[in-house]
C-alpha cells in the first residue's frame, strides 16, 4: 500500500489555478522527487499534503485516510514532517528550543530523539543555546530538517533543501537525506537541482504549470532528453 | 511651570508613578501580548479593565459588605479580588476573541475591519455595563486599612501602593516564566515569530490566540480591580487608563513584554513627574504628549518590536 497518495489534485489561488489534476504516489521507503521550474506547483503541492492548502478538488490520503480536511496542526501529529521552502526555523529561539518545537505535540521524554538529531548534524549539538537567526544558511537547513525529524514522521517533505547553499553542504544534506530514509523515514522531495534529486531518488515526477508531464524511475528520467533539456541545462540536441 | 514644586515632591511623585506605572504595564502586556501574535491592536482591551474593576467589585462586596477586614483576612481579600478581577479580565478577553475577531480572521478581512469591531465591541461592552451596574460609580470594600507604611526620603508608602508592587512584580515575574519556559509559551512565542511554520510544528493557532487573549486579560482585569480600589468602579473607567496602558506598550515597543513592562513604569513616573512641574491638569497631556512624540520619532519604541524573544 501506498503511503501517500494524492488524488487528481486541483489547487486554486483566487482565480489562478496553482495544481490540475494532480496525481502522486508515494510507496513506504522511498525517496521520490519532485521536479520542475519555478511556478511549475512543487511546493504548492507540498503545501497542500500538510494541510496549507486546500484543494479545490481531490484528496489526500496519507496511510489510507483522507487528511485534505485536517488542518496542518493535526497533519503533522498523523506523522508528516514539513520542512518548508526557505528553512523558516524560528530565529529568536535557540537551536535547542528550535528542536523542541518540533515535537509540540509529542509528550513524554524527547532527550533521545533529540540525540539522534544531534548524531545526524553534530554542528548542531555545539550551537544548542545559539539562537536559530544567528547560524549559517547550511546549518539553518539542518536544523529545519533535525526540527521536522523531531516530529517523528513517517513523511518528510522537504522542499529545496539545497536552496542557496555552497555545493559541499548541498552534498553533506543530501548524504544525511539518504542516511534519513535508510532509517525508515520516506521522503517526498521538491528541488530545482534535478541531477542531484535525480541521483537520490528512487523515482521522480515532473510538474509543469500545475500538471504532471512525466513520471518514471529516477534513472530513466535523469536520462530522457526533455528532462536533460529543461532542467539540466542542455540544449535539445 | 513650579520646577520647586516638583524638587520639592520628587520622591512624593517618583512612589505615585510606579504605583501607576505598574498598572500600566499589567494593562500595556495585553495589547502587547495581542499584537505580538496577531499584529493587532485589541482596542476593547479597555473594557476588559473595567471588567475586571466590577467582577472584583462585585466579590468584595458580597464577601466584606460594610465590614473592615483587617489582618491575614486582608491578605484573603486582596488576594481573592485580585483573582477575581483576573478572572473577569480573562472572561471577557476571551469572549472578545472569539466574537469581535476571530470571524473576521476567519474570513481574512482587511485591517481596518477589525479596528471597527473593536471599537464597536467596546461601546457595547461599557454601554451594557453602564446599563446593568448602574451610571454612577460605586466604591469597592477597603480589604485593608491604607496608611503609610514606611517613607523614603519623606515620601510616604501606603499599603495601597505596596500591594499594587508586590501583586504587579508577582504577576510579571509569573508571566515572565510562562512565557519563557512552558509550552503555552513556546507556542505563543512560534506564532509571533512564523505563525505558518508553528503550525507545521502542530501548534494549534486558534488555540494559541486564545489563550494569548486570556493571559492578557488576566493582567489586565487584576489592574482594574487595584485602580478601582483607589479610584471607585464606573462603567467609563477603562477608557483613559488603557489608552495610557497602550501609549506605554508602544513606548517600550509594541509586541515586547519586556518592553510593555519598562514603558509601563516609564510612563507612570514621566506623567507624574510631568503633573509635579505643570500642574496635575496637564497629566493627560504629557502621557499622550509622549504617544505622539514616540510614534513620530520611534515608531518601534525603546526596546523594538519583538515578542518572539524568550522575554
Amino acid at each position: 500500500m501506498s503511503l501517500l497518495q494524492l488524488v487528481d489534485l486541483d489547487v486554486r489561488y483566487g482565480a489562478i489555478q496553482a495544481l490540475s489534476a494532480v496525481s502522486v504516489e508515494v510507496q513506504q521507503g522511498e525517496i521520490v522527487a519532485l521536479l520542475g521550474a519555478n511556478g511549475a506547483g512543487k511546493t504548492t503541492t507540498l503545501r497542500t499534503i500538510s494541510g496549507l492548502a486546500r484543494p479545490w478538488k481531490g484528496s489526500v490520503l496519507f496511510a489510507g485516510q483522507e487528511i485534505h480536511r485536517l488542518p496542518p496542526h493535526e497533519v503533522v501529529g498523523l506523522g508528516v514532517g514539513h520542512v518548508p521552502e526557505g528553512r523558516r526555523i524560528f530565529p529568536q529561539m535557540s537551536v535547542q528550543e528550535n528542536l523542541e518545537m518540533g515535537a509540540y505535540r509529542r509528550r513524554g521524554n524527547l532527550s533521545q530523539d533529540m540525540e539522534r538529531v544531534y548524531a545526524l548534524f553534530p554542528v548542531l549539538k555545539q550551537r544548542r543555546r545559539q539562537d536559530g537567526g544567528t547560524l549559517s544558511g547550511g546549518e539553518q537547513q539542518m536544523l529545519a530538517i533535525g526540527r521536522a525529524l523531531m516530529s517523528d514522521p513517517r513523511l518528510l517533505l522537504l522542499d529545496e533543501p539545497s536552496m542557496g547553499l555552497a555545493p559541499l553542504v548541498v552534498e553533506t544534506i543530501f548524504s544525511i537525506i539518504e542516511q534519513i530514509r535508510s532509517s525508515g523515514t520516506t521522503i517526498l522531495l521538491v528541488e530545482q537541482n534535478a541531477v542531484q534529486a535525480l541521483q537520490l531518488a528512487d523515482r521522480g515526477y515532473v510538474l509543469e504549470n500545475g500538471r504532471v508531464v512525466m513520471a518514471d524511475q529516477a534513472g530513466v528520467l535523469l536520462n530522457d532528453q526533455r528532462v536533460r533539456a529543461a532542467y539540466l541545462g542542455e540544449g535539445a540536441a | 511651570m513650579c520646577f520647586s514644586c516638583f524638587t520639592q515632591n520628587f520622591w512624593n511623585l517618583l512612589v505615585l508613578g510606579l504605583a501607576d506605572g505598574f498598572l500600566y504595564a499589567l494593562v500595556a502586556i495585553g495589547y502587547t501580548l495581542v499584537y505580538g501574535v496577531l499584529q493587532l491592536i485589541n482596542f476593547a482591551h479597555s473594557e476588559v479593565f473595567m471588567s475586571g474593576a466590577f467582577a472584583g467589585y462585585f466579590i468584595l462586596n458580597g464577601l466584606i459588605g460594610t465590614g473592615s477586614p483587617h489582618g491575614l483576612s486582608s491578605v484573603a481579600y486582596v488576594v481573592i479580588g485580585i483573582a477575581g478581577g483576573a478572572c473577569g479580565g480573562g472572561v471577557i478577553a476571551f469572549l472578545l476573541e472569539r466574537v469581535a475577531y476571530r470571524p473576521l480572521r476567519r474570513r481574512h478581512a482587511p485591517r481596518l475591519a477589525f479596528l471597527i469591531s473593536a471599537i464597536g465591541a467596546s461601546f457595547f461592552l461599557y454601554n451594557l455595563a453602564g446599563k446593568e451596574f448602574g451610571r454612577d460609580a460605586v466604591e469597592i470594600p477597603a480589604p485593608f486599612t491604607n496608611g503609610p507604611v514606611f517613607s523614603i526620603f519623606g515620601a510616604q508608602v501606603t499599603t495601597y501602593y505596596i500591594v499594587i508592587a508586590v501583586s504587579a512584580i508577582a504577576m510579571l515575574v509569573i508571566l515572565d516564566r510562562v512565557v519563557a519556559g512552558t509550552r503555552l509559551g513556546k507556542g505563543l512565542r512560534a506564532v509571533a515569530q512564523d505563525a505558518e511554520t508553528a503550525s507545521l510544528m502542530g501548534v494549534n493557532i486558534d488555540r494559541v490566540v486564545s489563550q494569548t487573549f486570556v493571559l492578557g486579560g488576566l493582567l489586565g482585569g487584576a489592574a482594574g480591580f487595584l485602580f478601582g480600589l483607589n479610584t471607585g468602579v464606573v462603567y467609563t473607567m477603562g477608557f483613559t487608563p488603557a489608552l495610557k496602558a497602550f501609549t506605554a506598550a508602544v513606548l517600550g515597543g509594541i509586541g515586547n513584554l519586556r518592553g510593555a513592562m519598562v514603558g509601563g513604569l516609564l510612563l507612570g513616573v514621566v506623567e507624574n513627574f510631568g503633573a509635579g512641574l505643570f500642574g496635575t491638569q496637564w497629566r493627560d497631556v504629557v502621557s499622550f504628549g509622549i504617544l505622539v512624540l514616540v510614534l513620530l520619532v520611534r515608531p518601534t519604541g525603546l526596546l523594538g518590536e519583538r515578542l518572539g524573544r524568550s522575554a
